[in-house]
């Protein structure tokens, strides 16, 4: 079986011929609870998903094709007035159109629609933050992936993201998130929200060539009086995998709560950094310092004198001389 | 009369040679109870702590179990402390004495008990291990619970700003914290009872010897020596 090639497009037809995959788990770069990983003796092209919220329509097509491929059940839920369906990211709902309503300065009024889920970031704050070896992995072409059989539950991973991603599956016990359809990339194909977005509001490829589509994107909509349009590829996470352009760069917050720039919180990295080291090192050194002296020390012996004068005590049946009772 | 240095029901169980009732059965079945989720409870929890102590979930049945079962070992450590902390918490009160035991530490180190002065039923080591671990308990319980991701439904609706993202993040990094410093008071409580000879049959067989409470409790052994002869014979 030949091997399938890096897919740079999310649009190509699959080829009809079997192949071997192109993401195995020697690329790994990152482990997660795995101080120094083995790192892989080849670098695959960084891949990188472009979301144009400008072209976006908020037809979920996106959220269909994401259902589907990844076979979750989505609960139904009551319509509250909302367009957004369901109410929030789930475990089995890996992505979100989230719906805006915004009166710009001109007093006119835009619809902002973003695609929420995972950013895949080059530096996850989830993979940090996760205690579990193996729970989560990121690949050498950015996919930050959840390894479910050595997932434990415990939530770490949503306290570490910036960005209010994983959700805890109630019944699995295990953190699901959008896995940038690794599955798919591996075999040559590009996302299934991508494949699906009839627009190209979603686009997927090398995350060179996405950015410089992107600048395309930008200047066409400068072009058409979106003065502060932008890239969103914040470098506090040390860029993502998932990127937007938006109208509006400048206020990334306008759409549903964007963070402006988001890193990996400074308690996260205290707590897994500074706080582990030191907090191990105290707990062996007492350990080993208290086991040392007990057995090699001099202990407090109660003497014989003890005993007599403790008889005498008792015997006089008083409390004795002195400052007692 | 109130007894000051000592619980009721601590007496002199024997005279010749003489030992003194220090606990009763149930507390000491309490005092075990609590020792041992404590120590289940470091164990699992050191496992998260450190990707070098994960294998220790191994102990548990894996990764998943320690999950769930941390946090429910955590609830039945709770209470076991919360009785043990109800009956032992008036005779660890601070008194005037402990201020003097505290400024000789380094003749509680080298062995001068005879430049000690004489205290009941606790001295003060023992009561700042009391009071650690009735603080630690209380900030590890509240943190505990904030980033029990699975019971999160049962009261996220009644306190959002304490199920927020931000808040679980410092919960999490201060149980880390305390279950550390929990940690090294443990270790100083079981050294301590080991280093002091024949401190640890007092949570055994309930007893300690004449000698033992004549050495470093003595104002307990005084008022039990006068209540003996007092009131009629337990
Ligand atoms: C008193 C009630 C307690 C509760 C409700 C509780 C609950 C929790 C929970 C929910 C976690 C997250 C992992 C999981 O879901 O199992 C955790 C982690 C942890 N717990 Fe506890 N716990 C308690 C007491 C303790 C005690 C007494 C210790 C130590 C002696 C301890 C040490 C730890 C440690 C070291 C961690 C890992 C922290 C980290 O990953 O940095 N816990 N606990
Ligand atoms: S729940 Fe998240 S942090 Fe915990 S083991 Fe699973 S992936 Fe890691
Ligand atoms: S967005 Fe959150 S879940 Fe996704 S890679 Fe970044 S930190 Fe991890």
């Amino acid at each position: 079986m030949t091997t399938a090639s890096e897919p740079t497009t999310a649009i190509a037809n699959p080829p009809v011929e079997a192949l071997e995959s192109n993401l195995l788990p020697s690329d790994v770069v990152r482990i997660s609870a795995t101080r120094s990983p083995p790192q892989p003796d080849r670098q695959l092209t960084k891949v990188a998903k472009l979301i144009d919220v400008s072209k976006c329509i908020g037809c979920k097509a996106c959220q269909s094709a994401c259902i589907e491929w990844n076979d979750t059940h989505p609960e139904l839920e009551a319509n509250v007035g909302l367009y957004e369906n369901p109410h929030d990211l789930t475990p089995e709902m890996y992505t979100l159109m989230r719906f805006t309503e915004y009166e710009n300065p001109e007093g006119d009024f835009e619809w902002l629609i973003r695609k929420d889920g995972c950013m895949h970031c080059e530096d996850p704050g989830c993979l940090k933050a996760c205690p579990a070896p193996g729970a989560i992995v990121q690949y050498s072409n950015g996919i930050v992936d959840f390894i479910s059989e050595n997932c434990i539950g415990c939530g770490y991973c949503v306290t570490g993201c910036p960005f209010n991603v994983p959700r805890i599956h109630k019944t699995a016990h295990v953190a699901k998130k959008c896995t940038l359809c690794s599955d798919r990339v591996a075999v040559g194909q590009g996302p299934a929200c991508a494949k699906a977005c009839p627009t190209q509001a979603i686009v997927f490829g090398t995350k060179e060539e996405m950015t410089a589509h992107a600048e395309e994107r930008i200047a066409d909509l400068k072009s058409r009086g979106y003065e502060n349009a932008g890239l969103y590829d914040p470098p506090g996470v040390g860029g993502t995998h998932v990127m937007y352009v938006l109208h509006h760069a400048d206020q990334p917050a306008l759409y549903a709560g964007l963070p402006e720039d988001p890193k990996i919180a400074p308690v996260v990295e205290g707590w897994k950094g500074p706080a582990k080291t030191v907090g191990l090192a105290a707990i062996g050194l007492a350990a080993v310092g208290a086991a040392l002296h007990g057995l090699f020390g001099r202990a407090n012996v109660v003497e014989p004198s003890d005993e007599t004068a403790a008889e005498k005590l008792v015997k006089s049946g008083t409390s004795g001389p002195g400052e007692g009772a | 009369m109130k007894p000051v240095y000592s619980e009721r029901r601590d007496h002199i169980a024997s005279r010749q040679p003489v030992t003194v009732s220090r606990y009763r059965g149930l507390t000491r079945l309490n005092h075990w109870v609590t020792a041992l989720s404590l120590i289940l409870l470091a164990l699992s929890g050191l496992a998260l702590f450190h990707p070098l102590l994960y294998p220790l979930s191994a102990l548990f049945g894996g990764g998943a179990t320690v999950r769930w079962l941390h946090p429910v070992i955590g609830v039945v450590l709770f209470f076991s402390f919360l009785i043990l902390f109800l009956q032992l918490w008036r005779l660890n009160l601070p008194r005037r004495e402990d201020r003097v035991w505290l400024s000789h530490l380094g003749d509680v180190v080298s062995n001068h008990e005879e430049r000690l002065p004489e205290l009941g039923k606790y001295n003060a080591g023992q009561k700042l291990v009391f009071w650690a671990m009735a603080g630690l308990i209380v900030v590890l319980i509240v943190t505990g619970v904030m980033i029990w991701e699975e019971q999160l439904p049962l009261w996220a609706a009644q306190a959002p700003s304490l199920a927020s993202i931000p808040a679980r993040r410092i919960a999490v990094a201060i149980h880390a914290l305390a279950a550390v410093a929990m940690i090294l008071v443990f270790i100083l409580h079981v050294y301590a009872a080991f280093w002091t000879r024949g401190t640890l049959r007092a949570m055994t067989r309930g007893t300690v010897t004449g000698g033992w409470a004549w050495r470093h409790h003595r104002k307990w052994l005084r008022e039990l020596a006068g209540r003996q002869s007092r009131g009629p014979a337990e």
